[in-house]
């Protein structure tokens, strides 16, 4: 049903039930607003979107229209303004925006609200895309009749926590960010405290405002009360460029502008200043988290490598690179089908197609360090074309296994969470308990490291093998059989924790043939989605890498020559460095001089994401593109013109000369990239809500997109009948099941060489269930000792009562050299 | 008048002891409709009462009980025992000296809205009062009164007080929702009223105190009975606090309709000291002041009157303001008042009542400029009608009807022409 009226004398038709201040902007209107978002359920609280309503009239008694003397409906206007933000638009009504008495009322709440606000423009990051500012301009009176000397003074610099700062003079308690924090992310990790003018934002979180998405308030906040701790003084937002880019740092893929300036702290040259969200409403709306938005300032850390080196005399010196190349070539060269790339998702697709080819060429193989299976089956099960998960309703479906999106991609969490609280059926299954078990409908519990087992025992119940009667489980997991069985679209969302190789190679062939069981591969919000532990992790898979099934030891032996790009596998695990130290020839390209690179006879210096063109695929397989922001680091290359330059030498011709060429020969070679150009990537088509227009004030200050929406892949559908594998066994005996799982602040480089969320990194520690360690008989504080496969390690412990029975859990990445679940025997650490 | 309704403790002695209540009928009323009416009967009874709501708007009480979302359940019903207008005092005597006659209210709006659960938000300075509904509630459950399936029916009623922190704003039905649920106290935008959406979402109603003590003796003795006290649309009596320069200040249940000059006069004892009455605060801080005309004196204190000479019935807690009072200084501690309890959620009303406190100041201390006076009062007008409650509304209105209805007492604080600055 849509309904009529007019706005300031234009007629509009929006659907029924729009709210007047959405059916405005619809039309071109731009209604000022303070506390209402477009995301967020509408308060009525700073009065500022006043407009005069006029309804048409009806007979009391009979409830017919009244007609005026020219025989037109009679409209009759209410004697108060009412606010446009809270009202729902009627037939035929007639809408004010732009009457002499509106503006006057809109102008009175301009004037109550500059009483109270320091007006410290000149100084205030917010300054120049400021809501506030805007609309004192527009209606604003030009001077001032409160009394300075009555203003309020409060606290200037009151940190909400380490990331986030709050300026009590400036917020206008409007509680866009409290609302965004309780309504959007479900962490009410801040609030009002007091009353009246004394009102103020307060954190109830230790450590403060705690949450993986504080950043967001910051953009949403229409003034300059909250800044980042990075950008706070930092800039001002004219001086800004802005460049689009893709979050390097997990499968979602969000959507990024980069704002540069240029800098006399490095030498008169563009620095990133601040990460902001750029709006796709498909991939993350107009969010980001706070990895996202934090983490980038690794790429300026003054450890970056800016200089090829070479081994000489046993020590690692800087050469040119003319001189590193030609070594790395003659290694490789030398070794030929002997020789082994290995590379990780953080690449971008042009690296990982060069680094592949160059392998190929040589007769040699090009491995992927991820250890998790599956992205061959995403190619044929991906989701389909048109995937939203905002789009996500009532008759959808989602199931999320061996996986914890809150630390391992939390937007796709934030999202389902939304979807959840929108009637979408949830389906959580993990041995333990996660943050998205909060929203779900069922949740699965199955043994630590029995995924498979539950995959196998849904797909059992929605028509598979009656062979698998055998894992039919418990009542928990019937009804969610029994949900996904009703339901229209079923996406799946799965991970590796808890499982090696084997078990996720298992669990995405069960997970692909309960989409299969639907009927509906290839339809949209219908199909797979790998939680890949790196951004272009299904990128290198569609590039053509592998990762080496029985891991990367078995990939080195016989090996004579390795190439390991963007990987730190002895940073990992020290205790596998042997396999390396044994080689003719390693090469190492990375940003830093890693654990691995310190034992490389050549090093070569690569680019940071902020420094690049190139392309991402993300787990929803959407191909999207970045743009450089800011000039190399001198001395740096990028990572596929360093594999073609090598590539030369050995000649095999690569493209070397640009981004874009590289990406036309995937369009030419790629099966799913076939014809897929950058203008492709590049298009884009208007969004709801409008963000970043004129007025800053409706969607805050995320970025419009007008540097593409990327291009989601179509999958190839079903093909050739796919069998179920039965999962790998795996006993813990007497011993728990050591299983890592993944945390969103581990201790990667990036984390550690950014600094600002030093504080919120995982800390090292075994976490067991308390049951557990009264059984070990282990004291409140302490150490224990864990060992397996003839070695042992010292650890801390902490209790929580979510760790399975039989397992024991470490963040993964967070020092241990673990990656697949082992079995550990735990003892009290004497001492 | 000779018997009163709700302050049925003056004519009765003890009836705060439940075995002197019950020896007077009470619960009578209660159990009768339990056993005998159905949920609709009792709100149609209360619709043709014409009972209205005590707490300041005199909404009409059956009429809301109607409103309830249908078929949505668990309901709610939530007595309004927060109290705090300046100058209103009657709930808190209803509550210490006629308790179960409230109680009995309580329970028989639960019936009607069947809500199995009712609570008691008392402001905190209650909180002796509270322990000793909570001991009453007790009483009441060991007799059998409240608890499950009562009279042999299906209808189970729990009770419970809940305690306020000290706001003013939690007497606001959906602030007190807020707080109730144990969130900061401040107003839900409207609609949905607390009938369609109200505490925890649920269908509530939420009463006065004094509304709910009427309701025994309307079921027991009949809809004819009631209408005839009172007017034809204010039917009933009604609590008026009386204070300020006044002989005899108390609570005084009168006929709704009662005028100004006979409460003050003839009940009340007149202005002391020999003084002429100047003013009159007819709804405690939240309405506009009228001067005491004879026209205003000889005014009917009843929802449709008051109106009439320029302010509101309210709470009806009526300050006597005398000769000797100046009216700025009296506008001047009601602003302090809503400056301190206004709740800060929207802005008119939370930077215009800190804007005019400033004002006051300089007003008080008799160093304001002429144009100050005519700025505050625009600053009142520019608050109307924007906000989010009525709470905004009354500071406003309190000061603009005082500056155009006692303007020379205002420019007396003008510099230059204040006696002080002489
Ligand atoms: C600012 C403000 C304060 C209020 N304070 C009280 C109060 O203390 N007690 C009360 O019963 N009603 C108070 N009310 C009225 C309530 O919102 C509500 O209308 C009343 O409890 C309904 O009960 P009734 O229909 O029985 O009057 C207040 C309203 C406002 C706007
Ligand atoms: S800090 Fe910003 S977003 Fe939060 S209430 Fe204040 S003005 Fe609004
Ligand atoms: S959710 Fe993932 S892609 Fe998005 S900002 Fe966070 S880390 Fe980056
Ligand atoms: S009018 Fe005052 S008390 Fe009412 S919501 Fe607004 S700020 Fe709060
Ligand atoms: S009241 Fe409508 S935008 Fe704030």
């Amino acid at each position: 049903m849509s309904v009529t009226l007019t706005i300031d004398g234009t007629e509009v038709t929006v659907p029924e039930g729009t709210l007047l201040v959405d059916a405005a902007k619809r039309r071109g209107t731009d209604v000022p607003v303070f506390c209402y978002h477009p995301k967020m359920k509408p308060v009525g609280m700073c009065r500022v979107c006043l407009v005069e309503i006029g309804r048409p009239a009806r007979d009391r008694a009979t409830g017919e229209s009244l007609l005026d003397e020219s025989g037109d409906p009679l409209i009759q206007f209410g004697p108060n303004l009412e606010t446009a933000c809270t009202i729902t638009v009627g037939q035929g009504w007639q809408v004010r925006v732009s009457s002499e008495k509106a503006i006057q009322g809109r102008k009175e709440i301009v004037e109550y609200l500059l009483t109270s606000h320091p007006l410290d423009c000149p100084i205030c990051d917010k300054g120049g895309e400021c809501p506030l500012q805007d609309l004192t301009m527009g209606h604003g009176s030009g001077e001032s009749r409160f009394l300075f000397d009555d203003k309020i003074r409060l606290a200037k610099r009151y940190p909400l926590g380490e990331l986030i700062f709050l300026d009590r003079e400036r917020c206008i308690q409007c509680a866009r960010c409290t609302r965004f924090q309780d309504e959007i992310v479900g962490d009410p990790v801040i609030g009002f405290y007091e009353r009246g003018r004394r009102l103020e934002i307060v954190t109830y979180s230790d450590p403060g405002f705690d949450s993986y998405f504080s950043g967001n308030t910051t953009d949403i906040c229409p003034v300059g009360a909250l800044t980042t701790a990075d950008f706070r003084f930092g800039a001002r937002p004219w001086e800004l460029n802005s460049a689009a880019s893709i979050c390097p740092h997990c499968p979602v893929g969000c959507n990024l502008t980069l704002s540069t300036r240029r800098e006399a702290s490095n030498a008169g040259r563009d620095v990133v200043k601040r990460v902001m969200p750029r709006q796709n409403e498909q991939v993350n709306e107009i969010w980001i988290c706070d990895k996202g938005r934090f983490v980038h300032h690794y790429a300026r850390s003054p450890e970056r490598l800016t200089s090829p080196r070479v081994r000489k005399n046993g020590k690692l010196v800087k050469a040119s690179w003319n001189e590193a190349l030609t070594r790395a070539a003659e290694g490789l060269k030398g070794a030929a089908s002997s020789a082994v790339g290995i590379a990780s998702g953080r690449l971008m697709n042009e690296d990982l197609f060069n680094l592949k080819e160059l392998m190929a060429a040589l007769g040699g193989r090009a491995i992927l360090v991820d250890s998790m299976a599956g992205g061959n089956l995403i190619q044929r099960y991906g989701v389909g074309v048109g995937s939203n998960l905002g789009s996500l309703g009532k008759r959808d479906a989602v199931l999320v296994i061996a996986a914890d999106l809150h630390e391992e991609a939390p937007i796709w969490w934030l999202r389902l969470k939304q979807a959840a609280e929108r009637g979408t059926t949830l389906i959580v299954a993990n041995a333990r308990a996660t943050r998205l078990d909060d929203y779900a409908k069922h949740r699965v519990r199955y043994g630590p490291g029995e995924a498979v087992q539950a995959a196998l025992g849904l797909l059992h119940l929605n028509g598979g093998d009656p062979e698998l009667a055998r894992f039919e489980g418990d009542r928990a997991l019937k009804s969610a059989a029994r949900a996904i069985k009703r339901a229209r679209n079923v996406t799946i969302f799965f991970g590796q924790e808890g499982l090696n190789y084997a078990g996720t190679e298992a669990l995405a062939r069960a997970c692909a043939l309960i989409t299969e069981s639907k009927g509906r591969v290839g339809k949209s919000n219908n199909g797979l989605v790998a939680v890949w532990p790196r951004a272009n992790t299904q990128g290198a898979w569609d590039m053509g890498l592998r990762p080496e099934p029985a891991g990367l030891h078995r990939a080195l032996a016989g090996a004579v020559a390795a190439y390991i790009v963007a990987a730190d596998p002895v940073g990992d695990d020290p205790a596998a460095a042997a396999p390396f130290e044994k080689l003719s020839t390693l090469i190492v390209q990375d940003l830093f001089l890693t654990a691995t690179a310190e034992l490389a006879d050549v090093v070569l210096p690569a680019q940071a994401f902020v420094e690049r063109a190139g392309t991402f695929t993300s787990g929803e397989r959407r191909v999207q593109r970045l743009y450089p922001a800011v000039g190399a680091l001198a001395g740096s290359l990028p990572d596929w013109k360093i594999v073609a330059n090598l590539a030369h030498r050995l000649e095999v011709d690569l493209e070397d000369k640009a981004a874009p060429l590289v990406f036309e020969r995937i369009a030419a070679a790629v099966p799913d990239y076939l014809g897929l150009s950058y203008d492709d990537l590049a298009a884009v088509e208007p969004q709801w809500p409008e963000v970043g227009g004129a007025d800053l004030y409706f969607g805050g200050t995320a970025y419009a997109n007008k540097q593409g929406l990327g291009v989601q892949l179509a999958p190839r559908g079903a093909g050739r009948p796919l069998k179920w594998k039965a999962p790998p066994r795996a006993s813990a005996g007497k011993d728990l099941l050591l299983t890592p799982v993944t945390v969103l602040y581990d201790r990667g480089s990036a984390l550690r060489h950014s600094r600002l969320l030093e504080g919120r990194i995982a800390p090292l520690q075994l976490i067991l269930h308390p049951d557990e360690i009264e059984r070990l008989g282990l004291s409140e504080a302490g150490e224990v000792e864990i060992s397996w496969d003839g070695r042992s390690e010292r650890l801390k412990f902490a209790a929580s009562t979510d760790v399975p029975p039989g397992s024991a859990l470490v963040p993964r990445g967070a020092g241990l050299a673990l990656s697949d679940p082992t079995p550990v025997t735990v003892r009290r650490s004497n001492s | 008048m000779t018997e009163h309704i709700v302050l049925r403790h003056r004519d009765i002695e003890r009836i705060d002891q439940l075995e002197v209540y019950l020896e007077n009928g009470g619960f009578r009323a209660f159990e009768s409709i339990v056993r005998k009416k159905s949920p609709e009967q009792v709100i149609d009874i209360v619709k043709k009462s014409g009972l209205r709501g005590r707490g300041g708007a005199g909404f009409p009480t059956g009429v809301k009980w109607s409103f309830l979302t249908p078929d949505v359940y668990p309901r709610y019903v939530v007595a309004n025992a927060d109290e705090s207008e300046p100058g209103t005092f009657k709930d808190r005597e209803i509550m210490e000296r006629n308790p179960f006659q409230f109680l009995e209210g309580v329970a028989i709006c639960a019936y009607a809205a069947q809500a199995e659960v009712a609570y008691i938000y008392c402001r905190a300075e209650f909180w002796d009062l509270t322990l000793e509904l909570d001991r009453k509630i007790e009483q009441l459950k060991e007799g059998g009164l409240l608890g499950k399936k009562l009279f042999g029916s299906d209808f189970s009623l729990e009770m419970y007080t809940h305690l306020g922190a000290g706001a003013y704003i939690c007497g606001e039905e959906t602030a007190l929702l807020e707080s109730l649920e144990g969130k900061l106290g401040q107003p839900r935008l409207r609609p949905p009223f607390p009938a369609a959406e109200g505490l925890y979402g649920k269908p509530t109603v939420v009463n006065n105190v004094e509304t709910l003590t009427n309701l025994p003796l309307i079921i027991d003795r009949g809809v004819d009975w009631y209408r005839k006290i009172g007017t034809e649309k204010s039917t009933g009596t009604k609590v008026f606090s009386v204070s300020g320069n006044i002989e005899l200040p108390g609570n005084y249940e009168l006929p709704l309709g009662t005028t100004f000059r006979e409460l003050i006069f003839e009940h009340a004892g007149g202005i002391p000291n020999g003084h002429a009455i100047k003013a009159i605060l007819p709804a405690g801080a939240s309405a506009p002041i009228l001067p005491a005309s004879d026209e205003v004196l000889d005014t009917k204190m009843d929802y449709e009157s008051v109106p009439e000479v320029g302010s509101s019935l309210g709470s009806a807690s009526i300050i006597v303001i005398d000769e000797t009072v100046d009216i700025a200084w009296v506008e001047s501690k009601i602003t302090d008042f809503f400056e301190h309890e206004s709740c800060g959620k929207c802005t008119p009303c939370r930077d215009g009542t800190y804007w005019m406190k400033h004002i006051f100041e300089r007003i008080m201390d008799d160093t304001a400029q002429a144009h100050e006076i005519d700025l505050l009062h625009t600053v009142g007008i520019g608050i109307q009608g924007k906000c989010l409650c009525a709470l905004g509304d009354f500071a406003a209105l309190a000061v603009t009807t005082a500056v155009e209805r006692f303007r020379p007492d205002f420019d007396l604080h003008v510099q230059g022409k204040s006696s002080k600055a002489a």
